[in-house]
């Protein structure tokens, strides 16, 4: 239930000053409100329409459109299973089936330990991979049930799964972004050629 | 509509349904069509916001280059050429088809909804729509209704999502404090959690919503729409004069409507002045006469209270002379009220004590006697100086009108203010200056060149009830001086104090705008005496009252106790007064204390006009009739005057609305005919013959006087209906001019603040203890509350925290208030909302005082 | 006509593990365009796209070079690149952004530079975390090697490069959708007109949109020239386009091909390609453009990857998605799948999509759960006739007749979401009503229930 913190705020900053117009952070700020608590707060909402110069309402209407941001604590994973056509022409239903068994939850349910919630995704662009699933929106293609119960496993027992890291919900990119110039130059053609 | 000059044409030419129509260039079809008697269904459309195409209700077909194709009428605009297909069984279909979706998930319990009977969605499925369901699933389920705000609650089911209210909220009252939430079917509008929508402007979305989905708080389950009885009228909750339809339902008031009138509301209407018909509908409202007997008020007859108020009235003119006779009130009168009282003092009374502002406005010469503006102006102006309080929260749909124009780039704000306010954050150039130096603020304003333009409008009000005006009128002659044709819009926000001024309640001023010195025997001899010598205004009455010098003192409405800042000094005169006599719709602080209380009408009870803050004069609308024998309050001067051995030569209302228009100089022309044919009223006394033609420049502010019915060019009938412009004046002996006030001078520098001590800022909210707020139970409860604002340093130079208790001390009072912080409040400066509940600023200000200094301690 | 012969254009490193670090990039040949563009006045790398003939590969296939001459001429203008792919079936972009992030970047500062933009803004999906990765570290290495950033390869001409990223909605793929998300608002697609971003885009200033594909392509134009590129292919599809190949085929994948030089048939079969539908299993239907484009069956097989022959046959090339269903699916579950997806991915603006997309899905389940009734046939196509007014030219509908193409869809909505969720819908039940029949009769799916 929290405002950003000062690291963030210093990262917030950052990222409005890569706009022309501070409101186009918004989507930006609110993964890392995500980040920093798992999902987005009331209180981050505000802080964030702060930061951009908006009203809360207007944070609270885009962050509900857009279907990565939860407004409520989910699992450390978010296990994501496409069902959109080509993954279910091969078995996605059935491997969606399968994870509500293994997991016990229904889809949007969370095991009750907090490491899992389970999500029904829209096409995740894997189509030549199919079935396709995500954890925290790190792919893994060709899944078959047994493969699903080794990610699973090895989530739960803390290691990477199949070699690949998957940092806690809310964590997308790690990568530290340029700084774009403030020139205000920028704003006009530039002719290199005379 | 058609241009007969080729080379210069002006419309666009297109075809509806085959049908020739000259459209206005940019305009839409939807617009254009309309006005050919084509009426295109829509939902999501509305001519005073952004189209946005939304609920494609509007599709039509438009030839193209590929034949016809669907296209939404309210998007596209018009052009040369364009053929317009509304009635083909491609459109018909469309229609069809949207109609049946907005209905799939649309709850059928129109029985039981508010707006069943003048449902948009409703009444188009009857004309354009399918006639039966063929959805079978299951509807959409929300919860309902939940509220947005403490006024509007919002049934999420009955929503189309048209976007109305969201839009409203952010374009035009600038509060986007509601937004969609949610993605496509379940796509809701909604508030921030916690964070209500709590806009001066929410009942708006009300009258917006095309269907059921949003209600009012106060009219939910009150009626049923074809029960309602409705009349034309103008709100005079302040003086924005916003044209409304009010409707009742079994003689009571059920509800109040915006109707667009394009140079004021445009449609739009305040909270207060929406809902505070409920004061009107009061039970608490007064029905019979009171008499005092020792210390209780009791019920009497009409006969036994006009005969003991006329027997105090005559005792005190006859013995202690006319001057010992003082009338107080008159901005909650009708014009002819206002006349009738007016000429009741002048003739019968023989009195010039007479003042409808409490001395918390500015002087009638100033509001009357500089040049005019109009909103329209104001909001076309190059500039517009703001020398008043709060707009936001005195006049509120004025501020919506100069913060469109702010938004749209049409006008630079140029803001004089002590605090921020409203439209702080809409200004080009925001100037702070401490209470007292507003004229030195103005000086340096100018010199820094932020009044730019040849168009300049300043809106002049009273900045501050805790300083005396003398430095913000010289700031008004400051701006005269350095600005050519710079014109001004009265700021002042008393209902219809305008129209009072205008029947000449103030000290030395005749009706329409004639100053007595200037009369030249045209009111004297007209209404056969006039008093000798100028008479007081509200200070000076007040003084004199206290002093022991008033032996007769009448309230029109007035109730010095909440409104006289200085209320230290309202008590003591109220109880120096020999005999209060109050004219009143409900018992107020000040007229419990009165020794006979006459129970009078109030608006939507009687006919009449009253006049705006541009001097707009319109009609007012009677629906109901009064509680018990109320009376209208010029029947009530008529009979005093009886009573007193006097004629005022008044029997009916139409006769005083004539006398006006033949007798007050400003009302030439404003006959009741001339009113009923002018939708949007008509402007009185404009001293340039082209308002809106020509911009006002030096030369036309010169212009010798011609009267209103210059000013009906603003309005549709007049082309019609013309009427003739008085073009030369009469001998001066028979007609007297009006008023030109020119303020000048320097006036004494404030004292210098002790570093202990910071100066005190005190002006309206909207929400206030006042009258008509405080008995309409639906407003009642949201004042803000007296907390003492400040600016952070300050807060830390005292050490205490936001909302903690402070002693606020000045030369009158001390009292114990909350203390907020406002990085609005610029450091050595204390701010603190006027007339909210407990003590307040009147209880801390001298107006004896050029300003208010206070000190503000811990407890 | 031979599959294999296959020119590899934006996938040439694709076989390269290590193409998204910056040295592998410049050692084979990356960031050489740029320096040449660079070197070449802006309308002279402007021209050499027009030559090209390149087209949009985000779906609607709009001439590159032309969408840029429509730009306003003025400033601050802006370079946007789509990277929000997420049309089912589609998955071309993503591999891109992964694996020769550099090839994206460079192709977007060739075009910035060729319409004189004054920022470069890459929107790249939620959902792809690695993509958002490679990007970003490739944009941090470029910026640090002097590719992007101050004062470009010594050139004196300066670009920022902004990456951007959404957070889970289809629509933000419809351009002016994109527009808005990127300005910080709900994705609501934005009613036409003004037609073009190219008038009012991002910030209401001129703003070219460009989707990850095309401009990946840019590069191997300007080092290659345009007529090299033009004469790739043949017919209205020069150069190459990647196919997305999904489905019931054994060899699902990317394929970069020569489009107009090969068939559907050879796309599906060729062994090179997909190799055969799975489990030597009859074709049942495919989809040859994404999921909003019109299905194809087995008389569509020998039309050429063109866009003018698949646009007379009324369906579209689209994103370049091909999905195949063999005779093992269910036509009304596949079709529901889709119209499930429209519907969900409706934002919700106008309300045909809103209102419409979500009453067809809850028919379509109804049916394929076995509640389905006879009448709701005639249903589905009149609410879909409400969403797209018909004629619906078809292949699955020969009777009706076919018009030169279907596009733009006649549509009572902003945007082509809505249309879109009719499209499967019409597909399946014309040329599948027989099975539609049998749900409703039989009480339910022959081939199982669906899951929701």
């Amino acid at each position: 239930m929290a405002r950003l913190n000062p690291t963030n705020i210093e990262r917030a900053r950052e990222v409005i000053a890569r706009y022309p117009q501070p409101r186009s952070a918004m989507i930006p700020l609110l993964h890392l409100a995500q980040e920093q608590d798992g999902h987005i707060t009331d209180d981050a909402k505000a802080h964030i329409a702060e930061l951009v110069g908006v009203m809360p309402a207007e944070v609270h209407g885009v962050s509900t459109f857009y279907e990565m941001f939860k407004h409520e604590d989910v699992g450390r994973y978010l296990v994501g299973v496409c069902t959109n056509l080509s993954c279910m022409l091969l078995g996605a239903d059935e491997l969606l089936a399968h994870a509500e068994d293994k997991l016990g939850v229904k889809v949007g349910g969370t095991t009750p330990d907090g490491s899992f919630t389970l999500e029904q995704m829209q096409c995740l662009a894997a189509c030549g991979g199919a079935p396709c699933i995500q954890v925290n929106y790190r792919y893994f293609e060709n899944v078959t049930p047994e493969r699903f119960d080794g990610v699973i496993a090895a989530l739960s027992a803390g290691t990477d799964p199949e070699g690949q890291a998957v940092p806690p919900h809310g964590t997308l990119s790690r990568v530290s972004l340029p700084h774009p110039s403030t020139d205000a130059d920028r704003e006009r053609p530039q002719e290199i050629h005379s | 509509m058609t241009d007969t000059s080729a080379e210069q044409k002006t419309t666009v030419s297109m075809t509806v349904d085959g049908r020739a129509v000259e459209a206005v260039p940019g305009e839409m079809i939807i617009a254009a069509a309309e006005r050919a008697g084509t009426y295109i269904p829509r939902f999501c459309y509305h001519p005073r916001m952004r189209s946005v195409g939304m609920c494609r209700m509007c599709l039509v077909e438009v030839v193209g280059p590929r034949g016809p194709q669907l296209q939404p009428a309210c998007y596209v605009p018009v052009a040369e050429g364009q053929e317009v297909i509304t009635d083909s069984p491609a459109v018909k279909k469309a229609q069809d088809g949207v109609l049946e979706l907005l209905l799939i998930n649309h709850p059928l319990d129109c029985p039981v909804c508010d707006r069943g009977g003048e449902c948009p969605l409703q009444d188009q499925t009857l004309t354009f729509g399918p006639g039966e369901t063929r959805f079978v699933e299951e509807k959409r389920h929300w919860e309902k209704p939940i509220p947005l705000s403490s006024l509007v609650l919002l049934d999420r089911e009955r929503c189309i999502q048209c976007d109305r209210c969201t839009r409203f909220a952010d374009e035009i009252a600038g509060d986007p404090l509601i937004d969609f939430v949610g993605r496509g079917d379940h796509t809701e509008i909604n508030t921030f959690p916690d964070q209500p929508f709590a806009s001066y402007f929410s009942g708006n979305v009300v009258q917006l919503c095309p269907v059921g989905a949003l209600t009012a708080e106060p009219y939910r389950f009150k009626a049923r729409p074809w029960d309602l009885e409705q009349v034309e009228s103008t709100c005079t909750s302040c003086s924005v004069g916003c044209r409304v339809a009010v409707q009742s339902s079994g003689n009571r008031i059920t509800r109040r409507l915006g109707i667009d009138a394009d140079p004021v509301n445009q449609g739009w209407l305040c909270d207060k002045g929406r809902f505070d018909y409920e004061a009107v509908n009061g039970d608490d409202r007064l029905r019979a006469p009171l008499s005092r007997s020792g210390d209780t008020l009791g019920e009497t007859t009409w006969g036994e209270a006009l005969g003991k108020a006329a027997d105090a009235l005559a005792g005190a003119r006859d013995r202690h002379g006319p001057a010992s006779i003082a009338v107080l009130g008159g901005a909650r009168l009708t014009n002819e009220d206002a006349y009738a009282w007016s000429k009741l003092a002048r003739v019968v009374l023989g009195t010039d004590n007479v003042d409808c502002q409490l001395a918390d406005g500015l002087p009638a010469e100033v509001v009357l006697g500089l040049p005019h503006a109009t909103i329209d102006e104001a909001c076309e102006a190059d500039t517009v100086v703001l020398l008043t309080a709060d707009v936001k929260e005195e006049l509120p749909v004025l501020y919506l009108r100069l913060r469109g124009a702010a938004v749209a780039g049409a006008t630079n704000l140029v803001e004089l203010s002590a605090t921020t306010t409203g439209l702080t954050r809409y200004a080009t150039t925001s100037v702070r200056y401490r209470p007292g130096e507003a004229a030195e603020a103005a000086r340096q304003l100018v010199a820094g060149g932020a009044v730019t333009g040849d168009k300049v409008v300043c809106v002049l009000g009273r900045p501050s009830l805790a300083e005396q005006p003398d430095s913000v009128i010289e700031a008004a002659g400051v701006l005269l001086d350095a600005v050519p044709g710079i014109r001004f819009l009265s700021g002042l926000r008393r209902a219809n104090v305008h129209g009072a001024l205008d029947m000449g309640l103030a000290p030395g001023l005749l009706p329409g705008r004639v100053a007595a010195a200037d009369d030249g025997g045209w009111f004297a001899g007209a209404w056969g005496t006039l008093p000798e010598t100028e008479g007081l205004g509200a200070a000076g009455i007040l003084e004199a009252a206290a002093a022991g010098r008033i032996q007769a003192l009448v309230l029109l409405g007035a109730d010095p106790l909440a409104d006289v800042p200085d209320r230290d000094l309202a008590q003591r005169a109220l109880a120096g007064a020999g005999f209060v006599l109050a004219l009143d719709g409900h018992l107020t602080a000040s007229s419990r204390q009165a020794d006979v209380v006459l129970p009078v009408v109030l608006h939507h009870e009687k006919p009449g006009t009253a006049t705006n803050l541009e001097g707009r004069v319109t009609r007012l609308g009677q629906k109901i009739t009064p509680p018990g024998s109320s009376r209208p309050d010029w029947m009530v001067a008529v009979e005093l005057a009886s009573r007193l051995g006097g004629d005022l030569g008044l029997e009916t209302l139409d006769q005083i609305t004539d006398e006006i228009a033949t007798l007050a100089p400003a009302y030439e022309g404003i006959t009741r005919a001339a009113l009923a044919a002018a939708h949007d009223g008509l402007l009185a006394g404009r001293d340039d013959a082209s308002a809106h033609e020509a911009p006002p420049t030096m030369s036309s502010a010169e212009h010798p006087e011609v009267h209103a019915a210059a000013a009906l060019g603003e309005t549709d009938i007049v082309a019609s209906e013309p009427i003739a412009v008085r073009e030369t004046p009469e001998p001066a002996a028979a007609k007297p001019p009006t008023l030109r006030h020119r303020p000048a001078g320097r006036t004494a520098t404030p004292p210098a603040t002790d570093s202990y001590s910071l100066r005190l800022v005190s002006s309206r909210a909207l929400y206030d203890e006042g009258t008509l707020v405080q008995h309409s139970p639906s407003l009642a409860h949201l004042g803000r509350g007296a907390a003492v604002r400040v600016n952070p340093a300050e807060l830390e130079r005292l050490g205490v925290t936001d909302g903690a208790q402070v002693r606020v001390s000045s030369s009158r009072a001390s009292l114990t208030l909350l203390v907020a912080v406002d990085e609005g409040v610029p450091r050595g400066v204390a701010a603190l909302d006027y007339n909210q509940a407990g003590p307040g600023a009147a209880d801390l200000i001298d107006i004896a005082t050029a300003v208010t200094d206070v000190r503000v301690e811990t407890v | 006509m031979t599959a294999t012969a296959r020119t590899s254009v934006v996938f040439a490193r694709m076989g390269d593990p290590e193409a998204h670090q910056l040295d592998r990039y410049v050692a084979t040949d990356g960031y050489e365009a740029l320096r040449r563009a660079l070197a070449m006045t802006p309308e002279q790398v402007h021209e050499t796209v027009t030559t090209a003939q390149l087209t949009g590969r985000g779906g609607a296939g709009f001439g590159t070079g032309q969408k840029w001459s429509l730009l306003a001429n003025t400033y601050p203008r802006y370079v946007v690149i789509n990277g929000d792919e997420s049309e089912p079936g589609t998955f071309k972009d993503r591999q891109i952004m992964e694996r020769d992030p550099h090839q994206v970047i460079e192709g977007a500062l060739i075009t910035a530079y060729a319409v004189r933009a004054t920022r470069v803004f890459l929107y790249v999906r939620g959902e792809m975390a690695l993509a958002q990765e490679r990007v970003g570290q490739a944009l941090a290495d470029a910026y640090a090697k002097g590719y992007a950033g101050d004062n470009i390869l010594g050139s004196g001409w300066s670009m920022d490069v902004v990456l951007h990223w959404g957070a889970g909605a289809y629509v933000v793929g419809e351009e002016t959708a994109l527009l808005e998300s990127l300005e910080g608002k709900r994705a609501f697609p934005r009613i036409k007109p003004p037609y073009f971003p190219a008038a009012k885009g991002l910030y209401q200033q001129p703003t070219v949109v460009n989707n990850v594909e095309t401009v990946a392509t840019i590069p191997w134009i300007i080092r290659n020239s345009g007529e090299t590129y033009a004469a790739l292919g043949a017919g209205r599809a020069p150069g190459t386009r990647i196919m997305c190949l999904s489905g019931h085929v054994n060899r699902p994948g990317n394929y970069e091909v020569e489009a107009a030089n090969i068939t559907f048939r050879d796309l599906l079969f060729d062994p090179s390609l997909g190799g055969g539908i799975r489990n030597g299993n009859q074709l049942k239907a495919f989809i040859p453009g994404g999921g909003s484009a019109p299905w194809f069956f087995e008389d569509q097989l020998d039309l050429p990857l063109d866009p003018g022959p698949v646009g007379a046959e009324g369906s579209m090339l689209g994103s370049g998605a091909v999905v195949v269903m063999d005779d093992t699916t269910c036509a009304v579950r596949a079709a529901w799948n889709l119209v499930r997806f429209y519907a969900h991915e409706s934002c919700g603006q106008c309300t045909p999509c809103r209102e419409g997309g979500s009453w067809l899905e809850k028919i379509m389940f109804r049916i394929e759960a076995g509640e389905g009734r006879l009448e709701d046939l005639d249903l589905l196509l009149d609410v879909g006739d409400t969403i797209a007014p018909g004629p619906f030219p078809h292949a699955s509908w020969p009777e009706k007749g076919l018009a030169a193409s279907p596009f733009p869809y006649k549509m009572t909505t902003i945007c082509f979401v809505g249309p879109s969720a009719v499209v499967p819908m019409h597909s399946a039940l014309t040329r599948f009503r027989e099975e539609f029949v049998e749900h409703i009769n039989h009480r339910g799916c022959p081939k199982g229930s669906a899951h929701r």
